[in-house]
C-alpha cells in the first residue's frame, strides 16, 4: 500500500491504495468521482481521460502513485459552478452526445485539444485528434461539429479578453 | 408546432447529467456491504470439465465465496433459453441445447462461465479466479458454421445432431424454381455477412442484492429491457418469483441489441448474493464483453435472382447458413427468420421469393440481433445482388432499382410483409440529386489525374420496425407480446410524469416524449418528467430494441394522454359550466372554444386532486394507463449513396461522400434522428471498411479487444449528408416508423457497391480492410 495526495478539482485529497491502483480506479472508487469512466483495457477508447497539470491523459493508464503530487481535473470539476465550460455547453447544443458514456472523456480530450490550438480548428484535425477517443452512438458527426464551435467560442472569447487587457 | 413541441429540434433534456460526469450507470451504483464478482471463464472452445478444485482459490485473501454450476444447479436455478420457437420445414421444433449460467460438465466456447468468485475487492476477486484449478479434457472445435455442418464435425449439443438447430423456409419453393426456369438473365452471388462484435461503450455489468429480511432480491443490470429481464429471471431461471425481484437499468451506455438478452451473469450475481450475503457487483472488462457480448450477423448465403427481357425481377431464391454460436440466445432464432427472410423483397416488386435458413450450432460466442437485426442482412443480400446485376445486364443501377420498385401501397410481399406506405422513388432521387450523382463521371476522372480510383455506389433499403401485433408475432413462435406500456400521471400542480415501458440507452427518449406530452397540452418541457428503467416505478413493458420506442412506445403514450385529456375535459367543462365538446386545450389552457373562458391546466389538475367541485360521480385524481398494440409492423426505407477514393498503392479507402435519404414518416426532434442515423451509419461503415470477429481454428477469438477488432474513430468517417422525406405510417396514432437502425441497414452495401464499382469486379468481402482491397486489385479481373 501507498500513500497518494493530489489535487483533484481544486481539492486536497489523499488515501493509501494498493501499488497496483490505477488513477481511473482511485478517481471512481476512493474519490467516489464516477463520471470518469472505464471502457476498455487496453488504453484505446478514452472514456477514462482527465486532466493531469492541465493535460489530457488517460487515466486507466496512469497509477495512482505516479499521479501523487498532481493537480487533477475531471469531468465534475470542469465546470464553473452552474455555468457549463463552453465545450460542454456545445456538446448539448450540438447533440454531441447519445448514451454520454464515452462524453467524458470526450469533452476532456476537446478542451485539451481547443488549448493546444488557440488558432482554431478544422475538421481535419479535430477527427485526426480524436484518435484515441471511441464513441458508439453519435458517428462523430455531432462531436465534430461541437468541438468545432467550441474552439470558436472559446477563441473568440480569448481574443476578446486579449483585445480588453491591449 | 411549437418551439419545445413535435418537430421542434430541442437539446436534450438529459445532457445535464451526462456532461457533467452525473449519469449513473451500473458501475457507478454502491450498496453498502458491496462486494466483488470474478468469473472463471472457459479458455477452451470445446471441453469436458474433469475436475473443479476451489480450496486455493477459497483460501486467498478477501474471498467470500467460490461458487461452482453444481451448486447453482443444485439451488434450482434453470438453463438459458431462445424465446422464440422456429419449427424447421419438417415440422419439428428447433434443438435447443442447454445452457447452464455456470457451466456444469462441458464448456462449449472461450469465455463460457465456470466459476464465480466473490471477494471484498475486485483485484481480490480477479486473483482468486486465477487460483481455481480446472481440469478439461480438451474436445475438437468448430468456428465456423459451414464447417460445422459438415460430415465428422464435432458436435456441440447432443439435442442438436449433425450442430443443425433448424432447416426453416418461407416464400414458395417450387413456384421461384420454375420462376427462374423462365428468366433472360440469372445473378448468382455468393455472400458473407461478417461476423461483428456490438461493442456498447458501457460494458455490461450486475449488481445483485439479496434482501434476506424481505426475501427480496435487486439487480441492477445494463439492460434495454429490465421488464423482460424481470421476466425470464422469474418465469424461466427461477432466480425469484417477479415481486420478489426488482430491476432497475439506470443510465445504459449503449445497448445497440447486445443488452437486450439476460445473461448469465446478471442470474450468477443474484444468486451468488443470496448464497454470499452480500451483494456482488460484476463488471465486465472489455475483452469479456468481446468473449461473451452476443456478436451479430455471421451469414453465409447463396442468392439467384432472375430477370426478364425487361429487366423486370421475376423470382429471388435464397438459400442461407447462419452461425448461431455456442449457444441459443434470448432472440436468436427469431434474427435470422422473421426479421431477415421477411425483408427478401427489398423495396422491389417480387412475384415469388423462397428462402431457405439453416442455423447452426458452434464454439463461438452466441450469436444474436445486433443494430438491424436480420435486416442488414436482408439488404446487403438484396443490394448487393441488384448492383451486380445491373452491372451484368448494363443497365444503370438507379434505373435497374427504378423498373423493380414497389410503387402502390399496400404491397403484399411474397414473405409475409405488407408494406403499408412509402415513395421510394422519392427517395432515390433526393439521395441522387444530394450525391451529385451526375457529375459522378468528372469526379472520377479528376481522381484518376490523382493516382485514385474512385467508385459509387448505392442501396435502396427497407426495414420492418415496432415488431407487431403480439397476436401475429405469437403465431409465429415469439414467447412475448410486443406491445407497449404508458402512465400518464398528473401531479395536482399540473406537472407530469409519464411512465413508460420503453428504455433510453442514448436514444433521448426524456427529451422526445416530453416534447409530445407538450405538444398535447402545452406543459413546459420542464415540468414533463420521463420515468423509465425500474420495475417498481413501471408496472410493464417490453423495453427498446427494433426501433419500437417511437412507434409502439410512444403510441401507447398517445393512447394514455387521450385518456387524460378526456378527463380534463371533463374536469374544465364542469368548472367553467360549458360543454364537454366545447374545450380545447390551447397554450397551457383548457378553453371553450371562441370564448375567453379557460381555466389553466394547473387549476384543472388541481381541482382533479382538491376533489372539491368534480362532475358528480367522478373518480378523484388525474392518472391514466394505457396498453398499445400495433396493428401492423412500420416499414422505415431510404437510399444512401456512399462514393469512394481508394489508393490503389496502399489499399485504403477514403469515403469521401456519404449521402443517407430517409423516410421515417412523422418526426418528432429531427435533431434526435438525424443524431441516429449518423450513428448507424458509422456503424454500417464500420462492418463495410474495419470490423470483424476473427476466431482460429482452435476456436480462440482473435480479436478480443480494441488493439485487434477495428472500431471506426473519427478519421475513419467523413461528415454525414442526411435528409428525410415522409410518408406518414398508417398503422401508428403518430405516423411514426422509427429510425434507430436504418443507417446500420442501409449502409455497407452501398460502401462494398461503392468500392467494387473503383475496383471494377465483385471479388470482395467485408471488411474491406485496406491489406484486401490492396488484393484484390492485383487479382481481380473486370465485370
Ligand atoms: S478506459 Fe482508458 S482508454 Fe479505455
Ligand atoms: S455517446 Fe454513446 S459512446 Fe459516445
Amino acid at each position: 500500500m501507498s500513500e497518494v495526495t493530489l489535487v483533484v478539482n481544486g481539492r486536497k485529497v489523499s488515501g493509501a491504495v494498493e501499488d497496483r491502483t490505477l488513477l481511473v480506479h482511485f478517481l471512481r472508487e476512493n474519490l467516489n468521482l464516477t463520471g470518469t469512466h472505464v471502457g476498455c483495457d487496453t488504453s484505446q477508447c478514452g472514456a477514462c481521460v482527465v486532466h493531469v497539470d492541465g493535460k489530457a491523459v488517460k487515466s486507466c493508464t496512469m497509477l495512482a502513485v505516479q499521479a501523487s503530487g498532481s493537480t487533477v481535473t475531471t469531468i465534475e470539476g470542469l465546470a464553473n459552478g452552474a455555468d457549463l465550460h463552453p465545450v460542454q455547453a456545445a456538446f448539448k447544443e450540438n447533440h454531441g452526445l447519445q448514451c454520454g458514456f464515452c462524453t467524458p472523456g470526450m469533452i476532456m480530450t476537446a478542451t485539451d485539444m481547443i488549448r493546444r490550438h488557440p488558432d482554431g480548428l478544422d475538421e481535419a484535425t479535430v477527427r485526426a485528434e480524436l484518435e484515441g477517443n471511441i464513441c458508439r452512438c453519435t458517428g462523430y458527426h455531432n462531436i465534430v461539429k461541437a468541438i468545432l464551435a467550441a474552439s470558436k467560442t472559446m477563441s473568440k472569447a480569448s481574443k476578446s479578453k486579449a483585445n480588453k487587457a491591449a | 408546432m411549437g418551439m419545445e413541441g413535435v418537430g421542434a429540434r430541442v437539446a436534450r433534456k438529459e445532457d445535464k447529467r451526462f456532461i457533467t460526469g452525473s449519469g449513473r450507470y451500473v458501475d457507478d451504483m454502491v450498496v453498502p456491504g458491496m462486494k466483488h464478482a470474478a468469473f472463471v471463464r472457459s479458455p477452451h472452445a470445446h471441453a469436458d470439465i474433469k475436475k473443479i478444485d476451489v480450496k486455493k482459490a477459497e483460501a486467498m485473501p478477501g474471498v467470500i465465496g467460490v461458487l461452482t454450476g453444481k451448486q447453482l444447479k443444485a439451488d434450482g436455478i434453470g438453463n438459458l433459453i431462445c424465446g422464440w420457437m422456429i419449427h424447421s420445414k419438417d415440422g419439428s421444433p428447433m434443438k435447443m441445447g442447454a445452457w447452464s449460467p455456470l457451466a456444469v460438465d462441458r464448456v462449449r466456447y472461450v469465455g463460457d462461465a465456470v466459476v464465480v468468485v466473490v471477494a471484498d475487492t475486485k483485484g481480490q476477486a480477479r486473483d482468486a479466479a486465477e487460483a481455481v484449478e480446472i481440469t478439461y479434457k480438451e474436445r475438437k472445435s468448430v468456428a465456423d458454421a459451414v464447417e460445422a455442418l459438415g460430415k465428422g464435425a464435432p458436435q456441440l449439443h447432443p439435442e442438436a445432431e449433425g450442430n443443425l438447430i433448424f432447416d426453416w423456409g418461407i416464400g414458395d419453393a417450387a413456384k421461384t424454381e420454375a420462376a427462374l426456369k423462365t428468366a433472360a438473365h440469372i445473378t448468382r452471388v455468393n455472400i458473407v455477412n461478417n461476423r461483428l462484435v456490438p461493442n456498447a461503450m458501457e460494458p455490461r455489468a450486475a449488481l445483485g442484492h439479496y434482501d434476506n429480511a424481505e426475501d427480496h432480491y435487486t439487480c441492477w443490470t445494463t439492460s434495454q429491457n429490465p421488464h423482460v429481464a424481470r421476466l425470464v429471471m422469474s418465469a424461466f431461471y427461477n432466480v425469484a418469483p417477479e415481486n420478489k425481484l426488482r430491476v432497475i437499468a439506470p443510465d445504459v451506455g449503449g445497448g445497440f441489441g447486445s443488452k437486450i438478452y439476460i445473461y448469465p451473469e446478471e442470474i450468477v450475481c443474484l444468486w451468488a448474493s443470496k448464497r454470499t450475503g452480500v451483494p456482488v457487483k460484476w463488471v465486465a472488462d472489455r475483452t469479456e464483453s468481446f468473449l461473451t457480448d452476443a456478436h451479430g450477423r455471421d451469414h453465409h448465403t447463396t442468392v439467384e435472382m432472375g430477370f426478364d427481357k425487361n429487366n423486370k425481377i421475376v423470382g429471388l431464391k435464397v438459400d442461407t447458413i447462419a452461425n448461431l454460436g455456442a449457444y441459443m440466445s434470448l432472440f436468436s432464432s427469431a434474427t435470422p427468420t422473421y426479421l431477415y427472410a421477411t425483408l427478401l423483397s427489398g423495396q422491389y416488386d417480387i412475384p415469388t421469393i423462397y428462402g431457405n435458413v439453416r442455423t447452426v450450432y458452434t464454439n463461438t460466442a452466441p450469436v444474436d440481433a445486433y443494430r438491424g437485426a436480420g435486416r442488414p442482412e436482408a439488404t446487403y443480400v438484396v443490394e448487393r445482388t441488384m448492383e451486380i446485376a445491373a452491372r451484368e445486364l448494363g443497365v444503370s443501377p438507379a434505373e435497374l432499382r427504378r423498373t423493380n420498385f414497389v410503387t402502390s401501397f399496400p404491397h403484399q410481399t411474397p414473405v409475409i410483409m405488407c408494406y403499408d406506405a412509402g415513395d421510394y422513388g422519392a427517395s432515390l432521387d433526393a439521395a441522387m440529386k444530394q450525391a451529385d450523382y451526375a457529375g459522378f463521371a468528372k469526379r472520377k476522372a479528376a481522381a484518376a489525374k490523382k493516382g485514385k480510383l474512385r467508385g459509387i455506389g448505392m442501396s435502396c433499403y427497407i426495414e420492418a420496425c415496432g415488431i407487431a401485433p403480439s397476436a401475429a408475432v405469437g403465431s409465429l413462435g415469439a414467447g412475448v407480446g410486443l406491445w407497449e406500456s404508458a402512465e400518464v400521471r398528473v401531479n395536482a400542480v399540473g406537472t407530469i410524469e409519464v411512465l413508460t415501458g420503453s428504455h433510453s440507452h442514448g436514444q433521448g427518449h426524456e427529451t422526445t416524449f416530453a416534447q409530445l406530452v407538450n405538444s398535447r397540452f402545452g406543459v413546459p418541457l420542464d415540468s414533463v418528467s420521463i420515468v423509465h428503467g425500474d420495475t417498481d416505478k413501471v408496472q410493464m413493458g417490453m423495453g427498446t430494441y427494433g426501433s419500437r420506442s417511437g412507434a409502439v412506445g410512444m403510441s401507447a403514450i398517445v393512447k394514455a394522454l387521450d385518456k387524460v385529456e378526456a378527463k380534463a375535459k371533463k374536469i374544465a367543462a364542469h368548472l367553467l359550466e360549458a360543454d364537454e365538446g366545447d374545450i380545447v386545450i390551447e397554450n397551457g389552457q383548457l378553453k371553450v372554444a371562441g370564448t375567453d373562458k379557460n381555466v389553466p391546466w394547473f387549476q384543472m389538475a388541481l381541482a382533479a386532486y382538491t376533489a372539491h367541485n368534480l362532475p358528480q360521480g367522478m373518480e378523484p385524481g388525474l392518472k391514466e394507463t394505457a396498453f398499445y398494440d400495433p396493428s401492423n409492423f412500420t416499414f422505415p426505407a431510404g437510399c444512401y449513396i456512399c462514393e469512394v477514393e481508394i489508393d490503389p498503392e496502399t489499399g485504403k479507402t477514403d469515403i469521401v461522400q456519404f449521402v443517407a435519404a430517409d423516410d421515417f414518416g412523422n418526426i418528432i426532434n429531427p435533431m434526435i434522428v438525424e443524431g441516429q442515423v449518423h450513428g448507424g451509419i458509422a456503424q454500417g461503415v464500420g462492418q463495410a471498411l474495419l470490423e470483424g470477429a476473427v476466431y482460429d481454428a482452435s476456436g480462440q477469438l482473435l480479436t478480443a479487444s480494441y488493439m485487434d477488432y477495428t472500431m471506426p474513430r473519427a478519421d475513419d468517417l467523413p461528415s454525414f449528408q442526411v435528409s428525410t422525406s415522409n410518408t406518414p405510417c398508417p398503422g401508428n396514432p403518430l405516423g411514426m416508423k422509427g429510425c434507430g437502425e436504418a443507417g446500420a441497414i442501409g449502409s455497407p452495401p452501398a460502401v462494398i457497391n461503392a468500392i467494387t464499382d473503383a475496383l471494377g469486379h465483385e471479388n470482395l468481402t467485408m471488411p474491406a480492410t485496406p491489406q484486401k482491397v490492396w488484393a484484390a486489385l492485383r487479382a481481380g479481373t473486370k465485370h
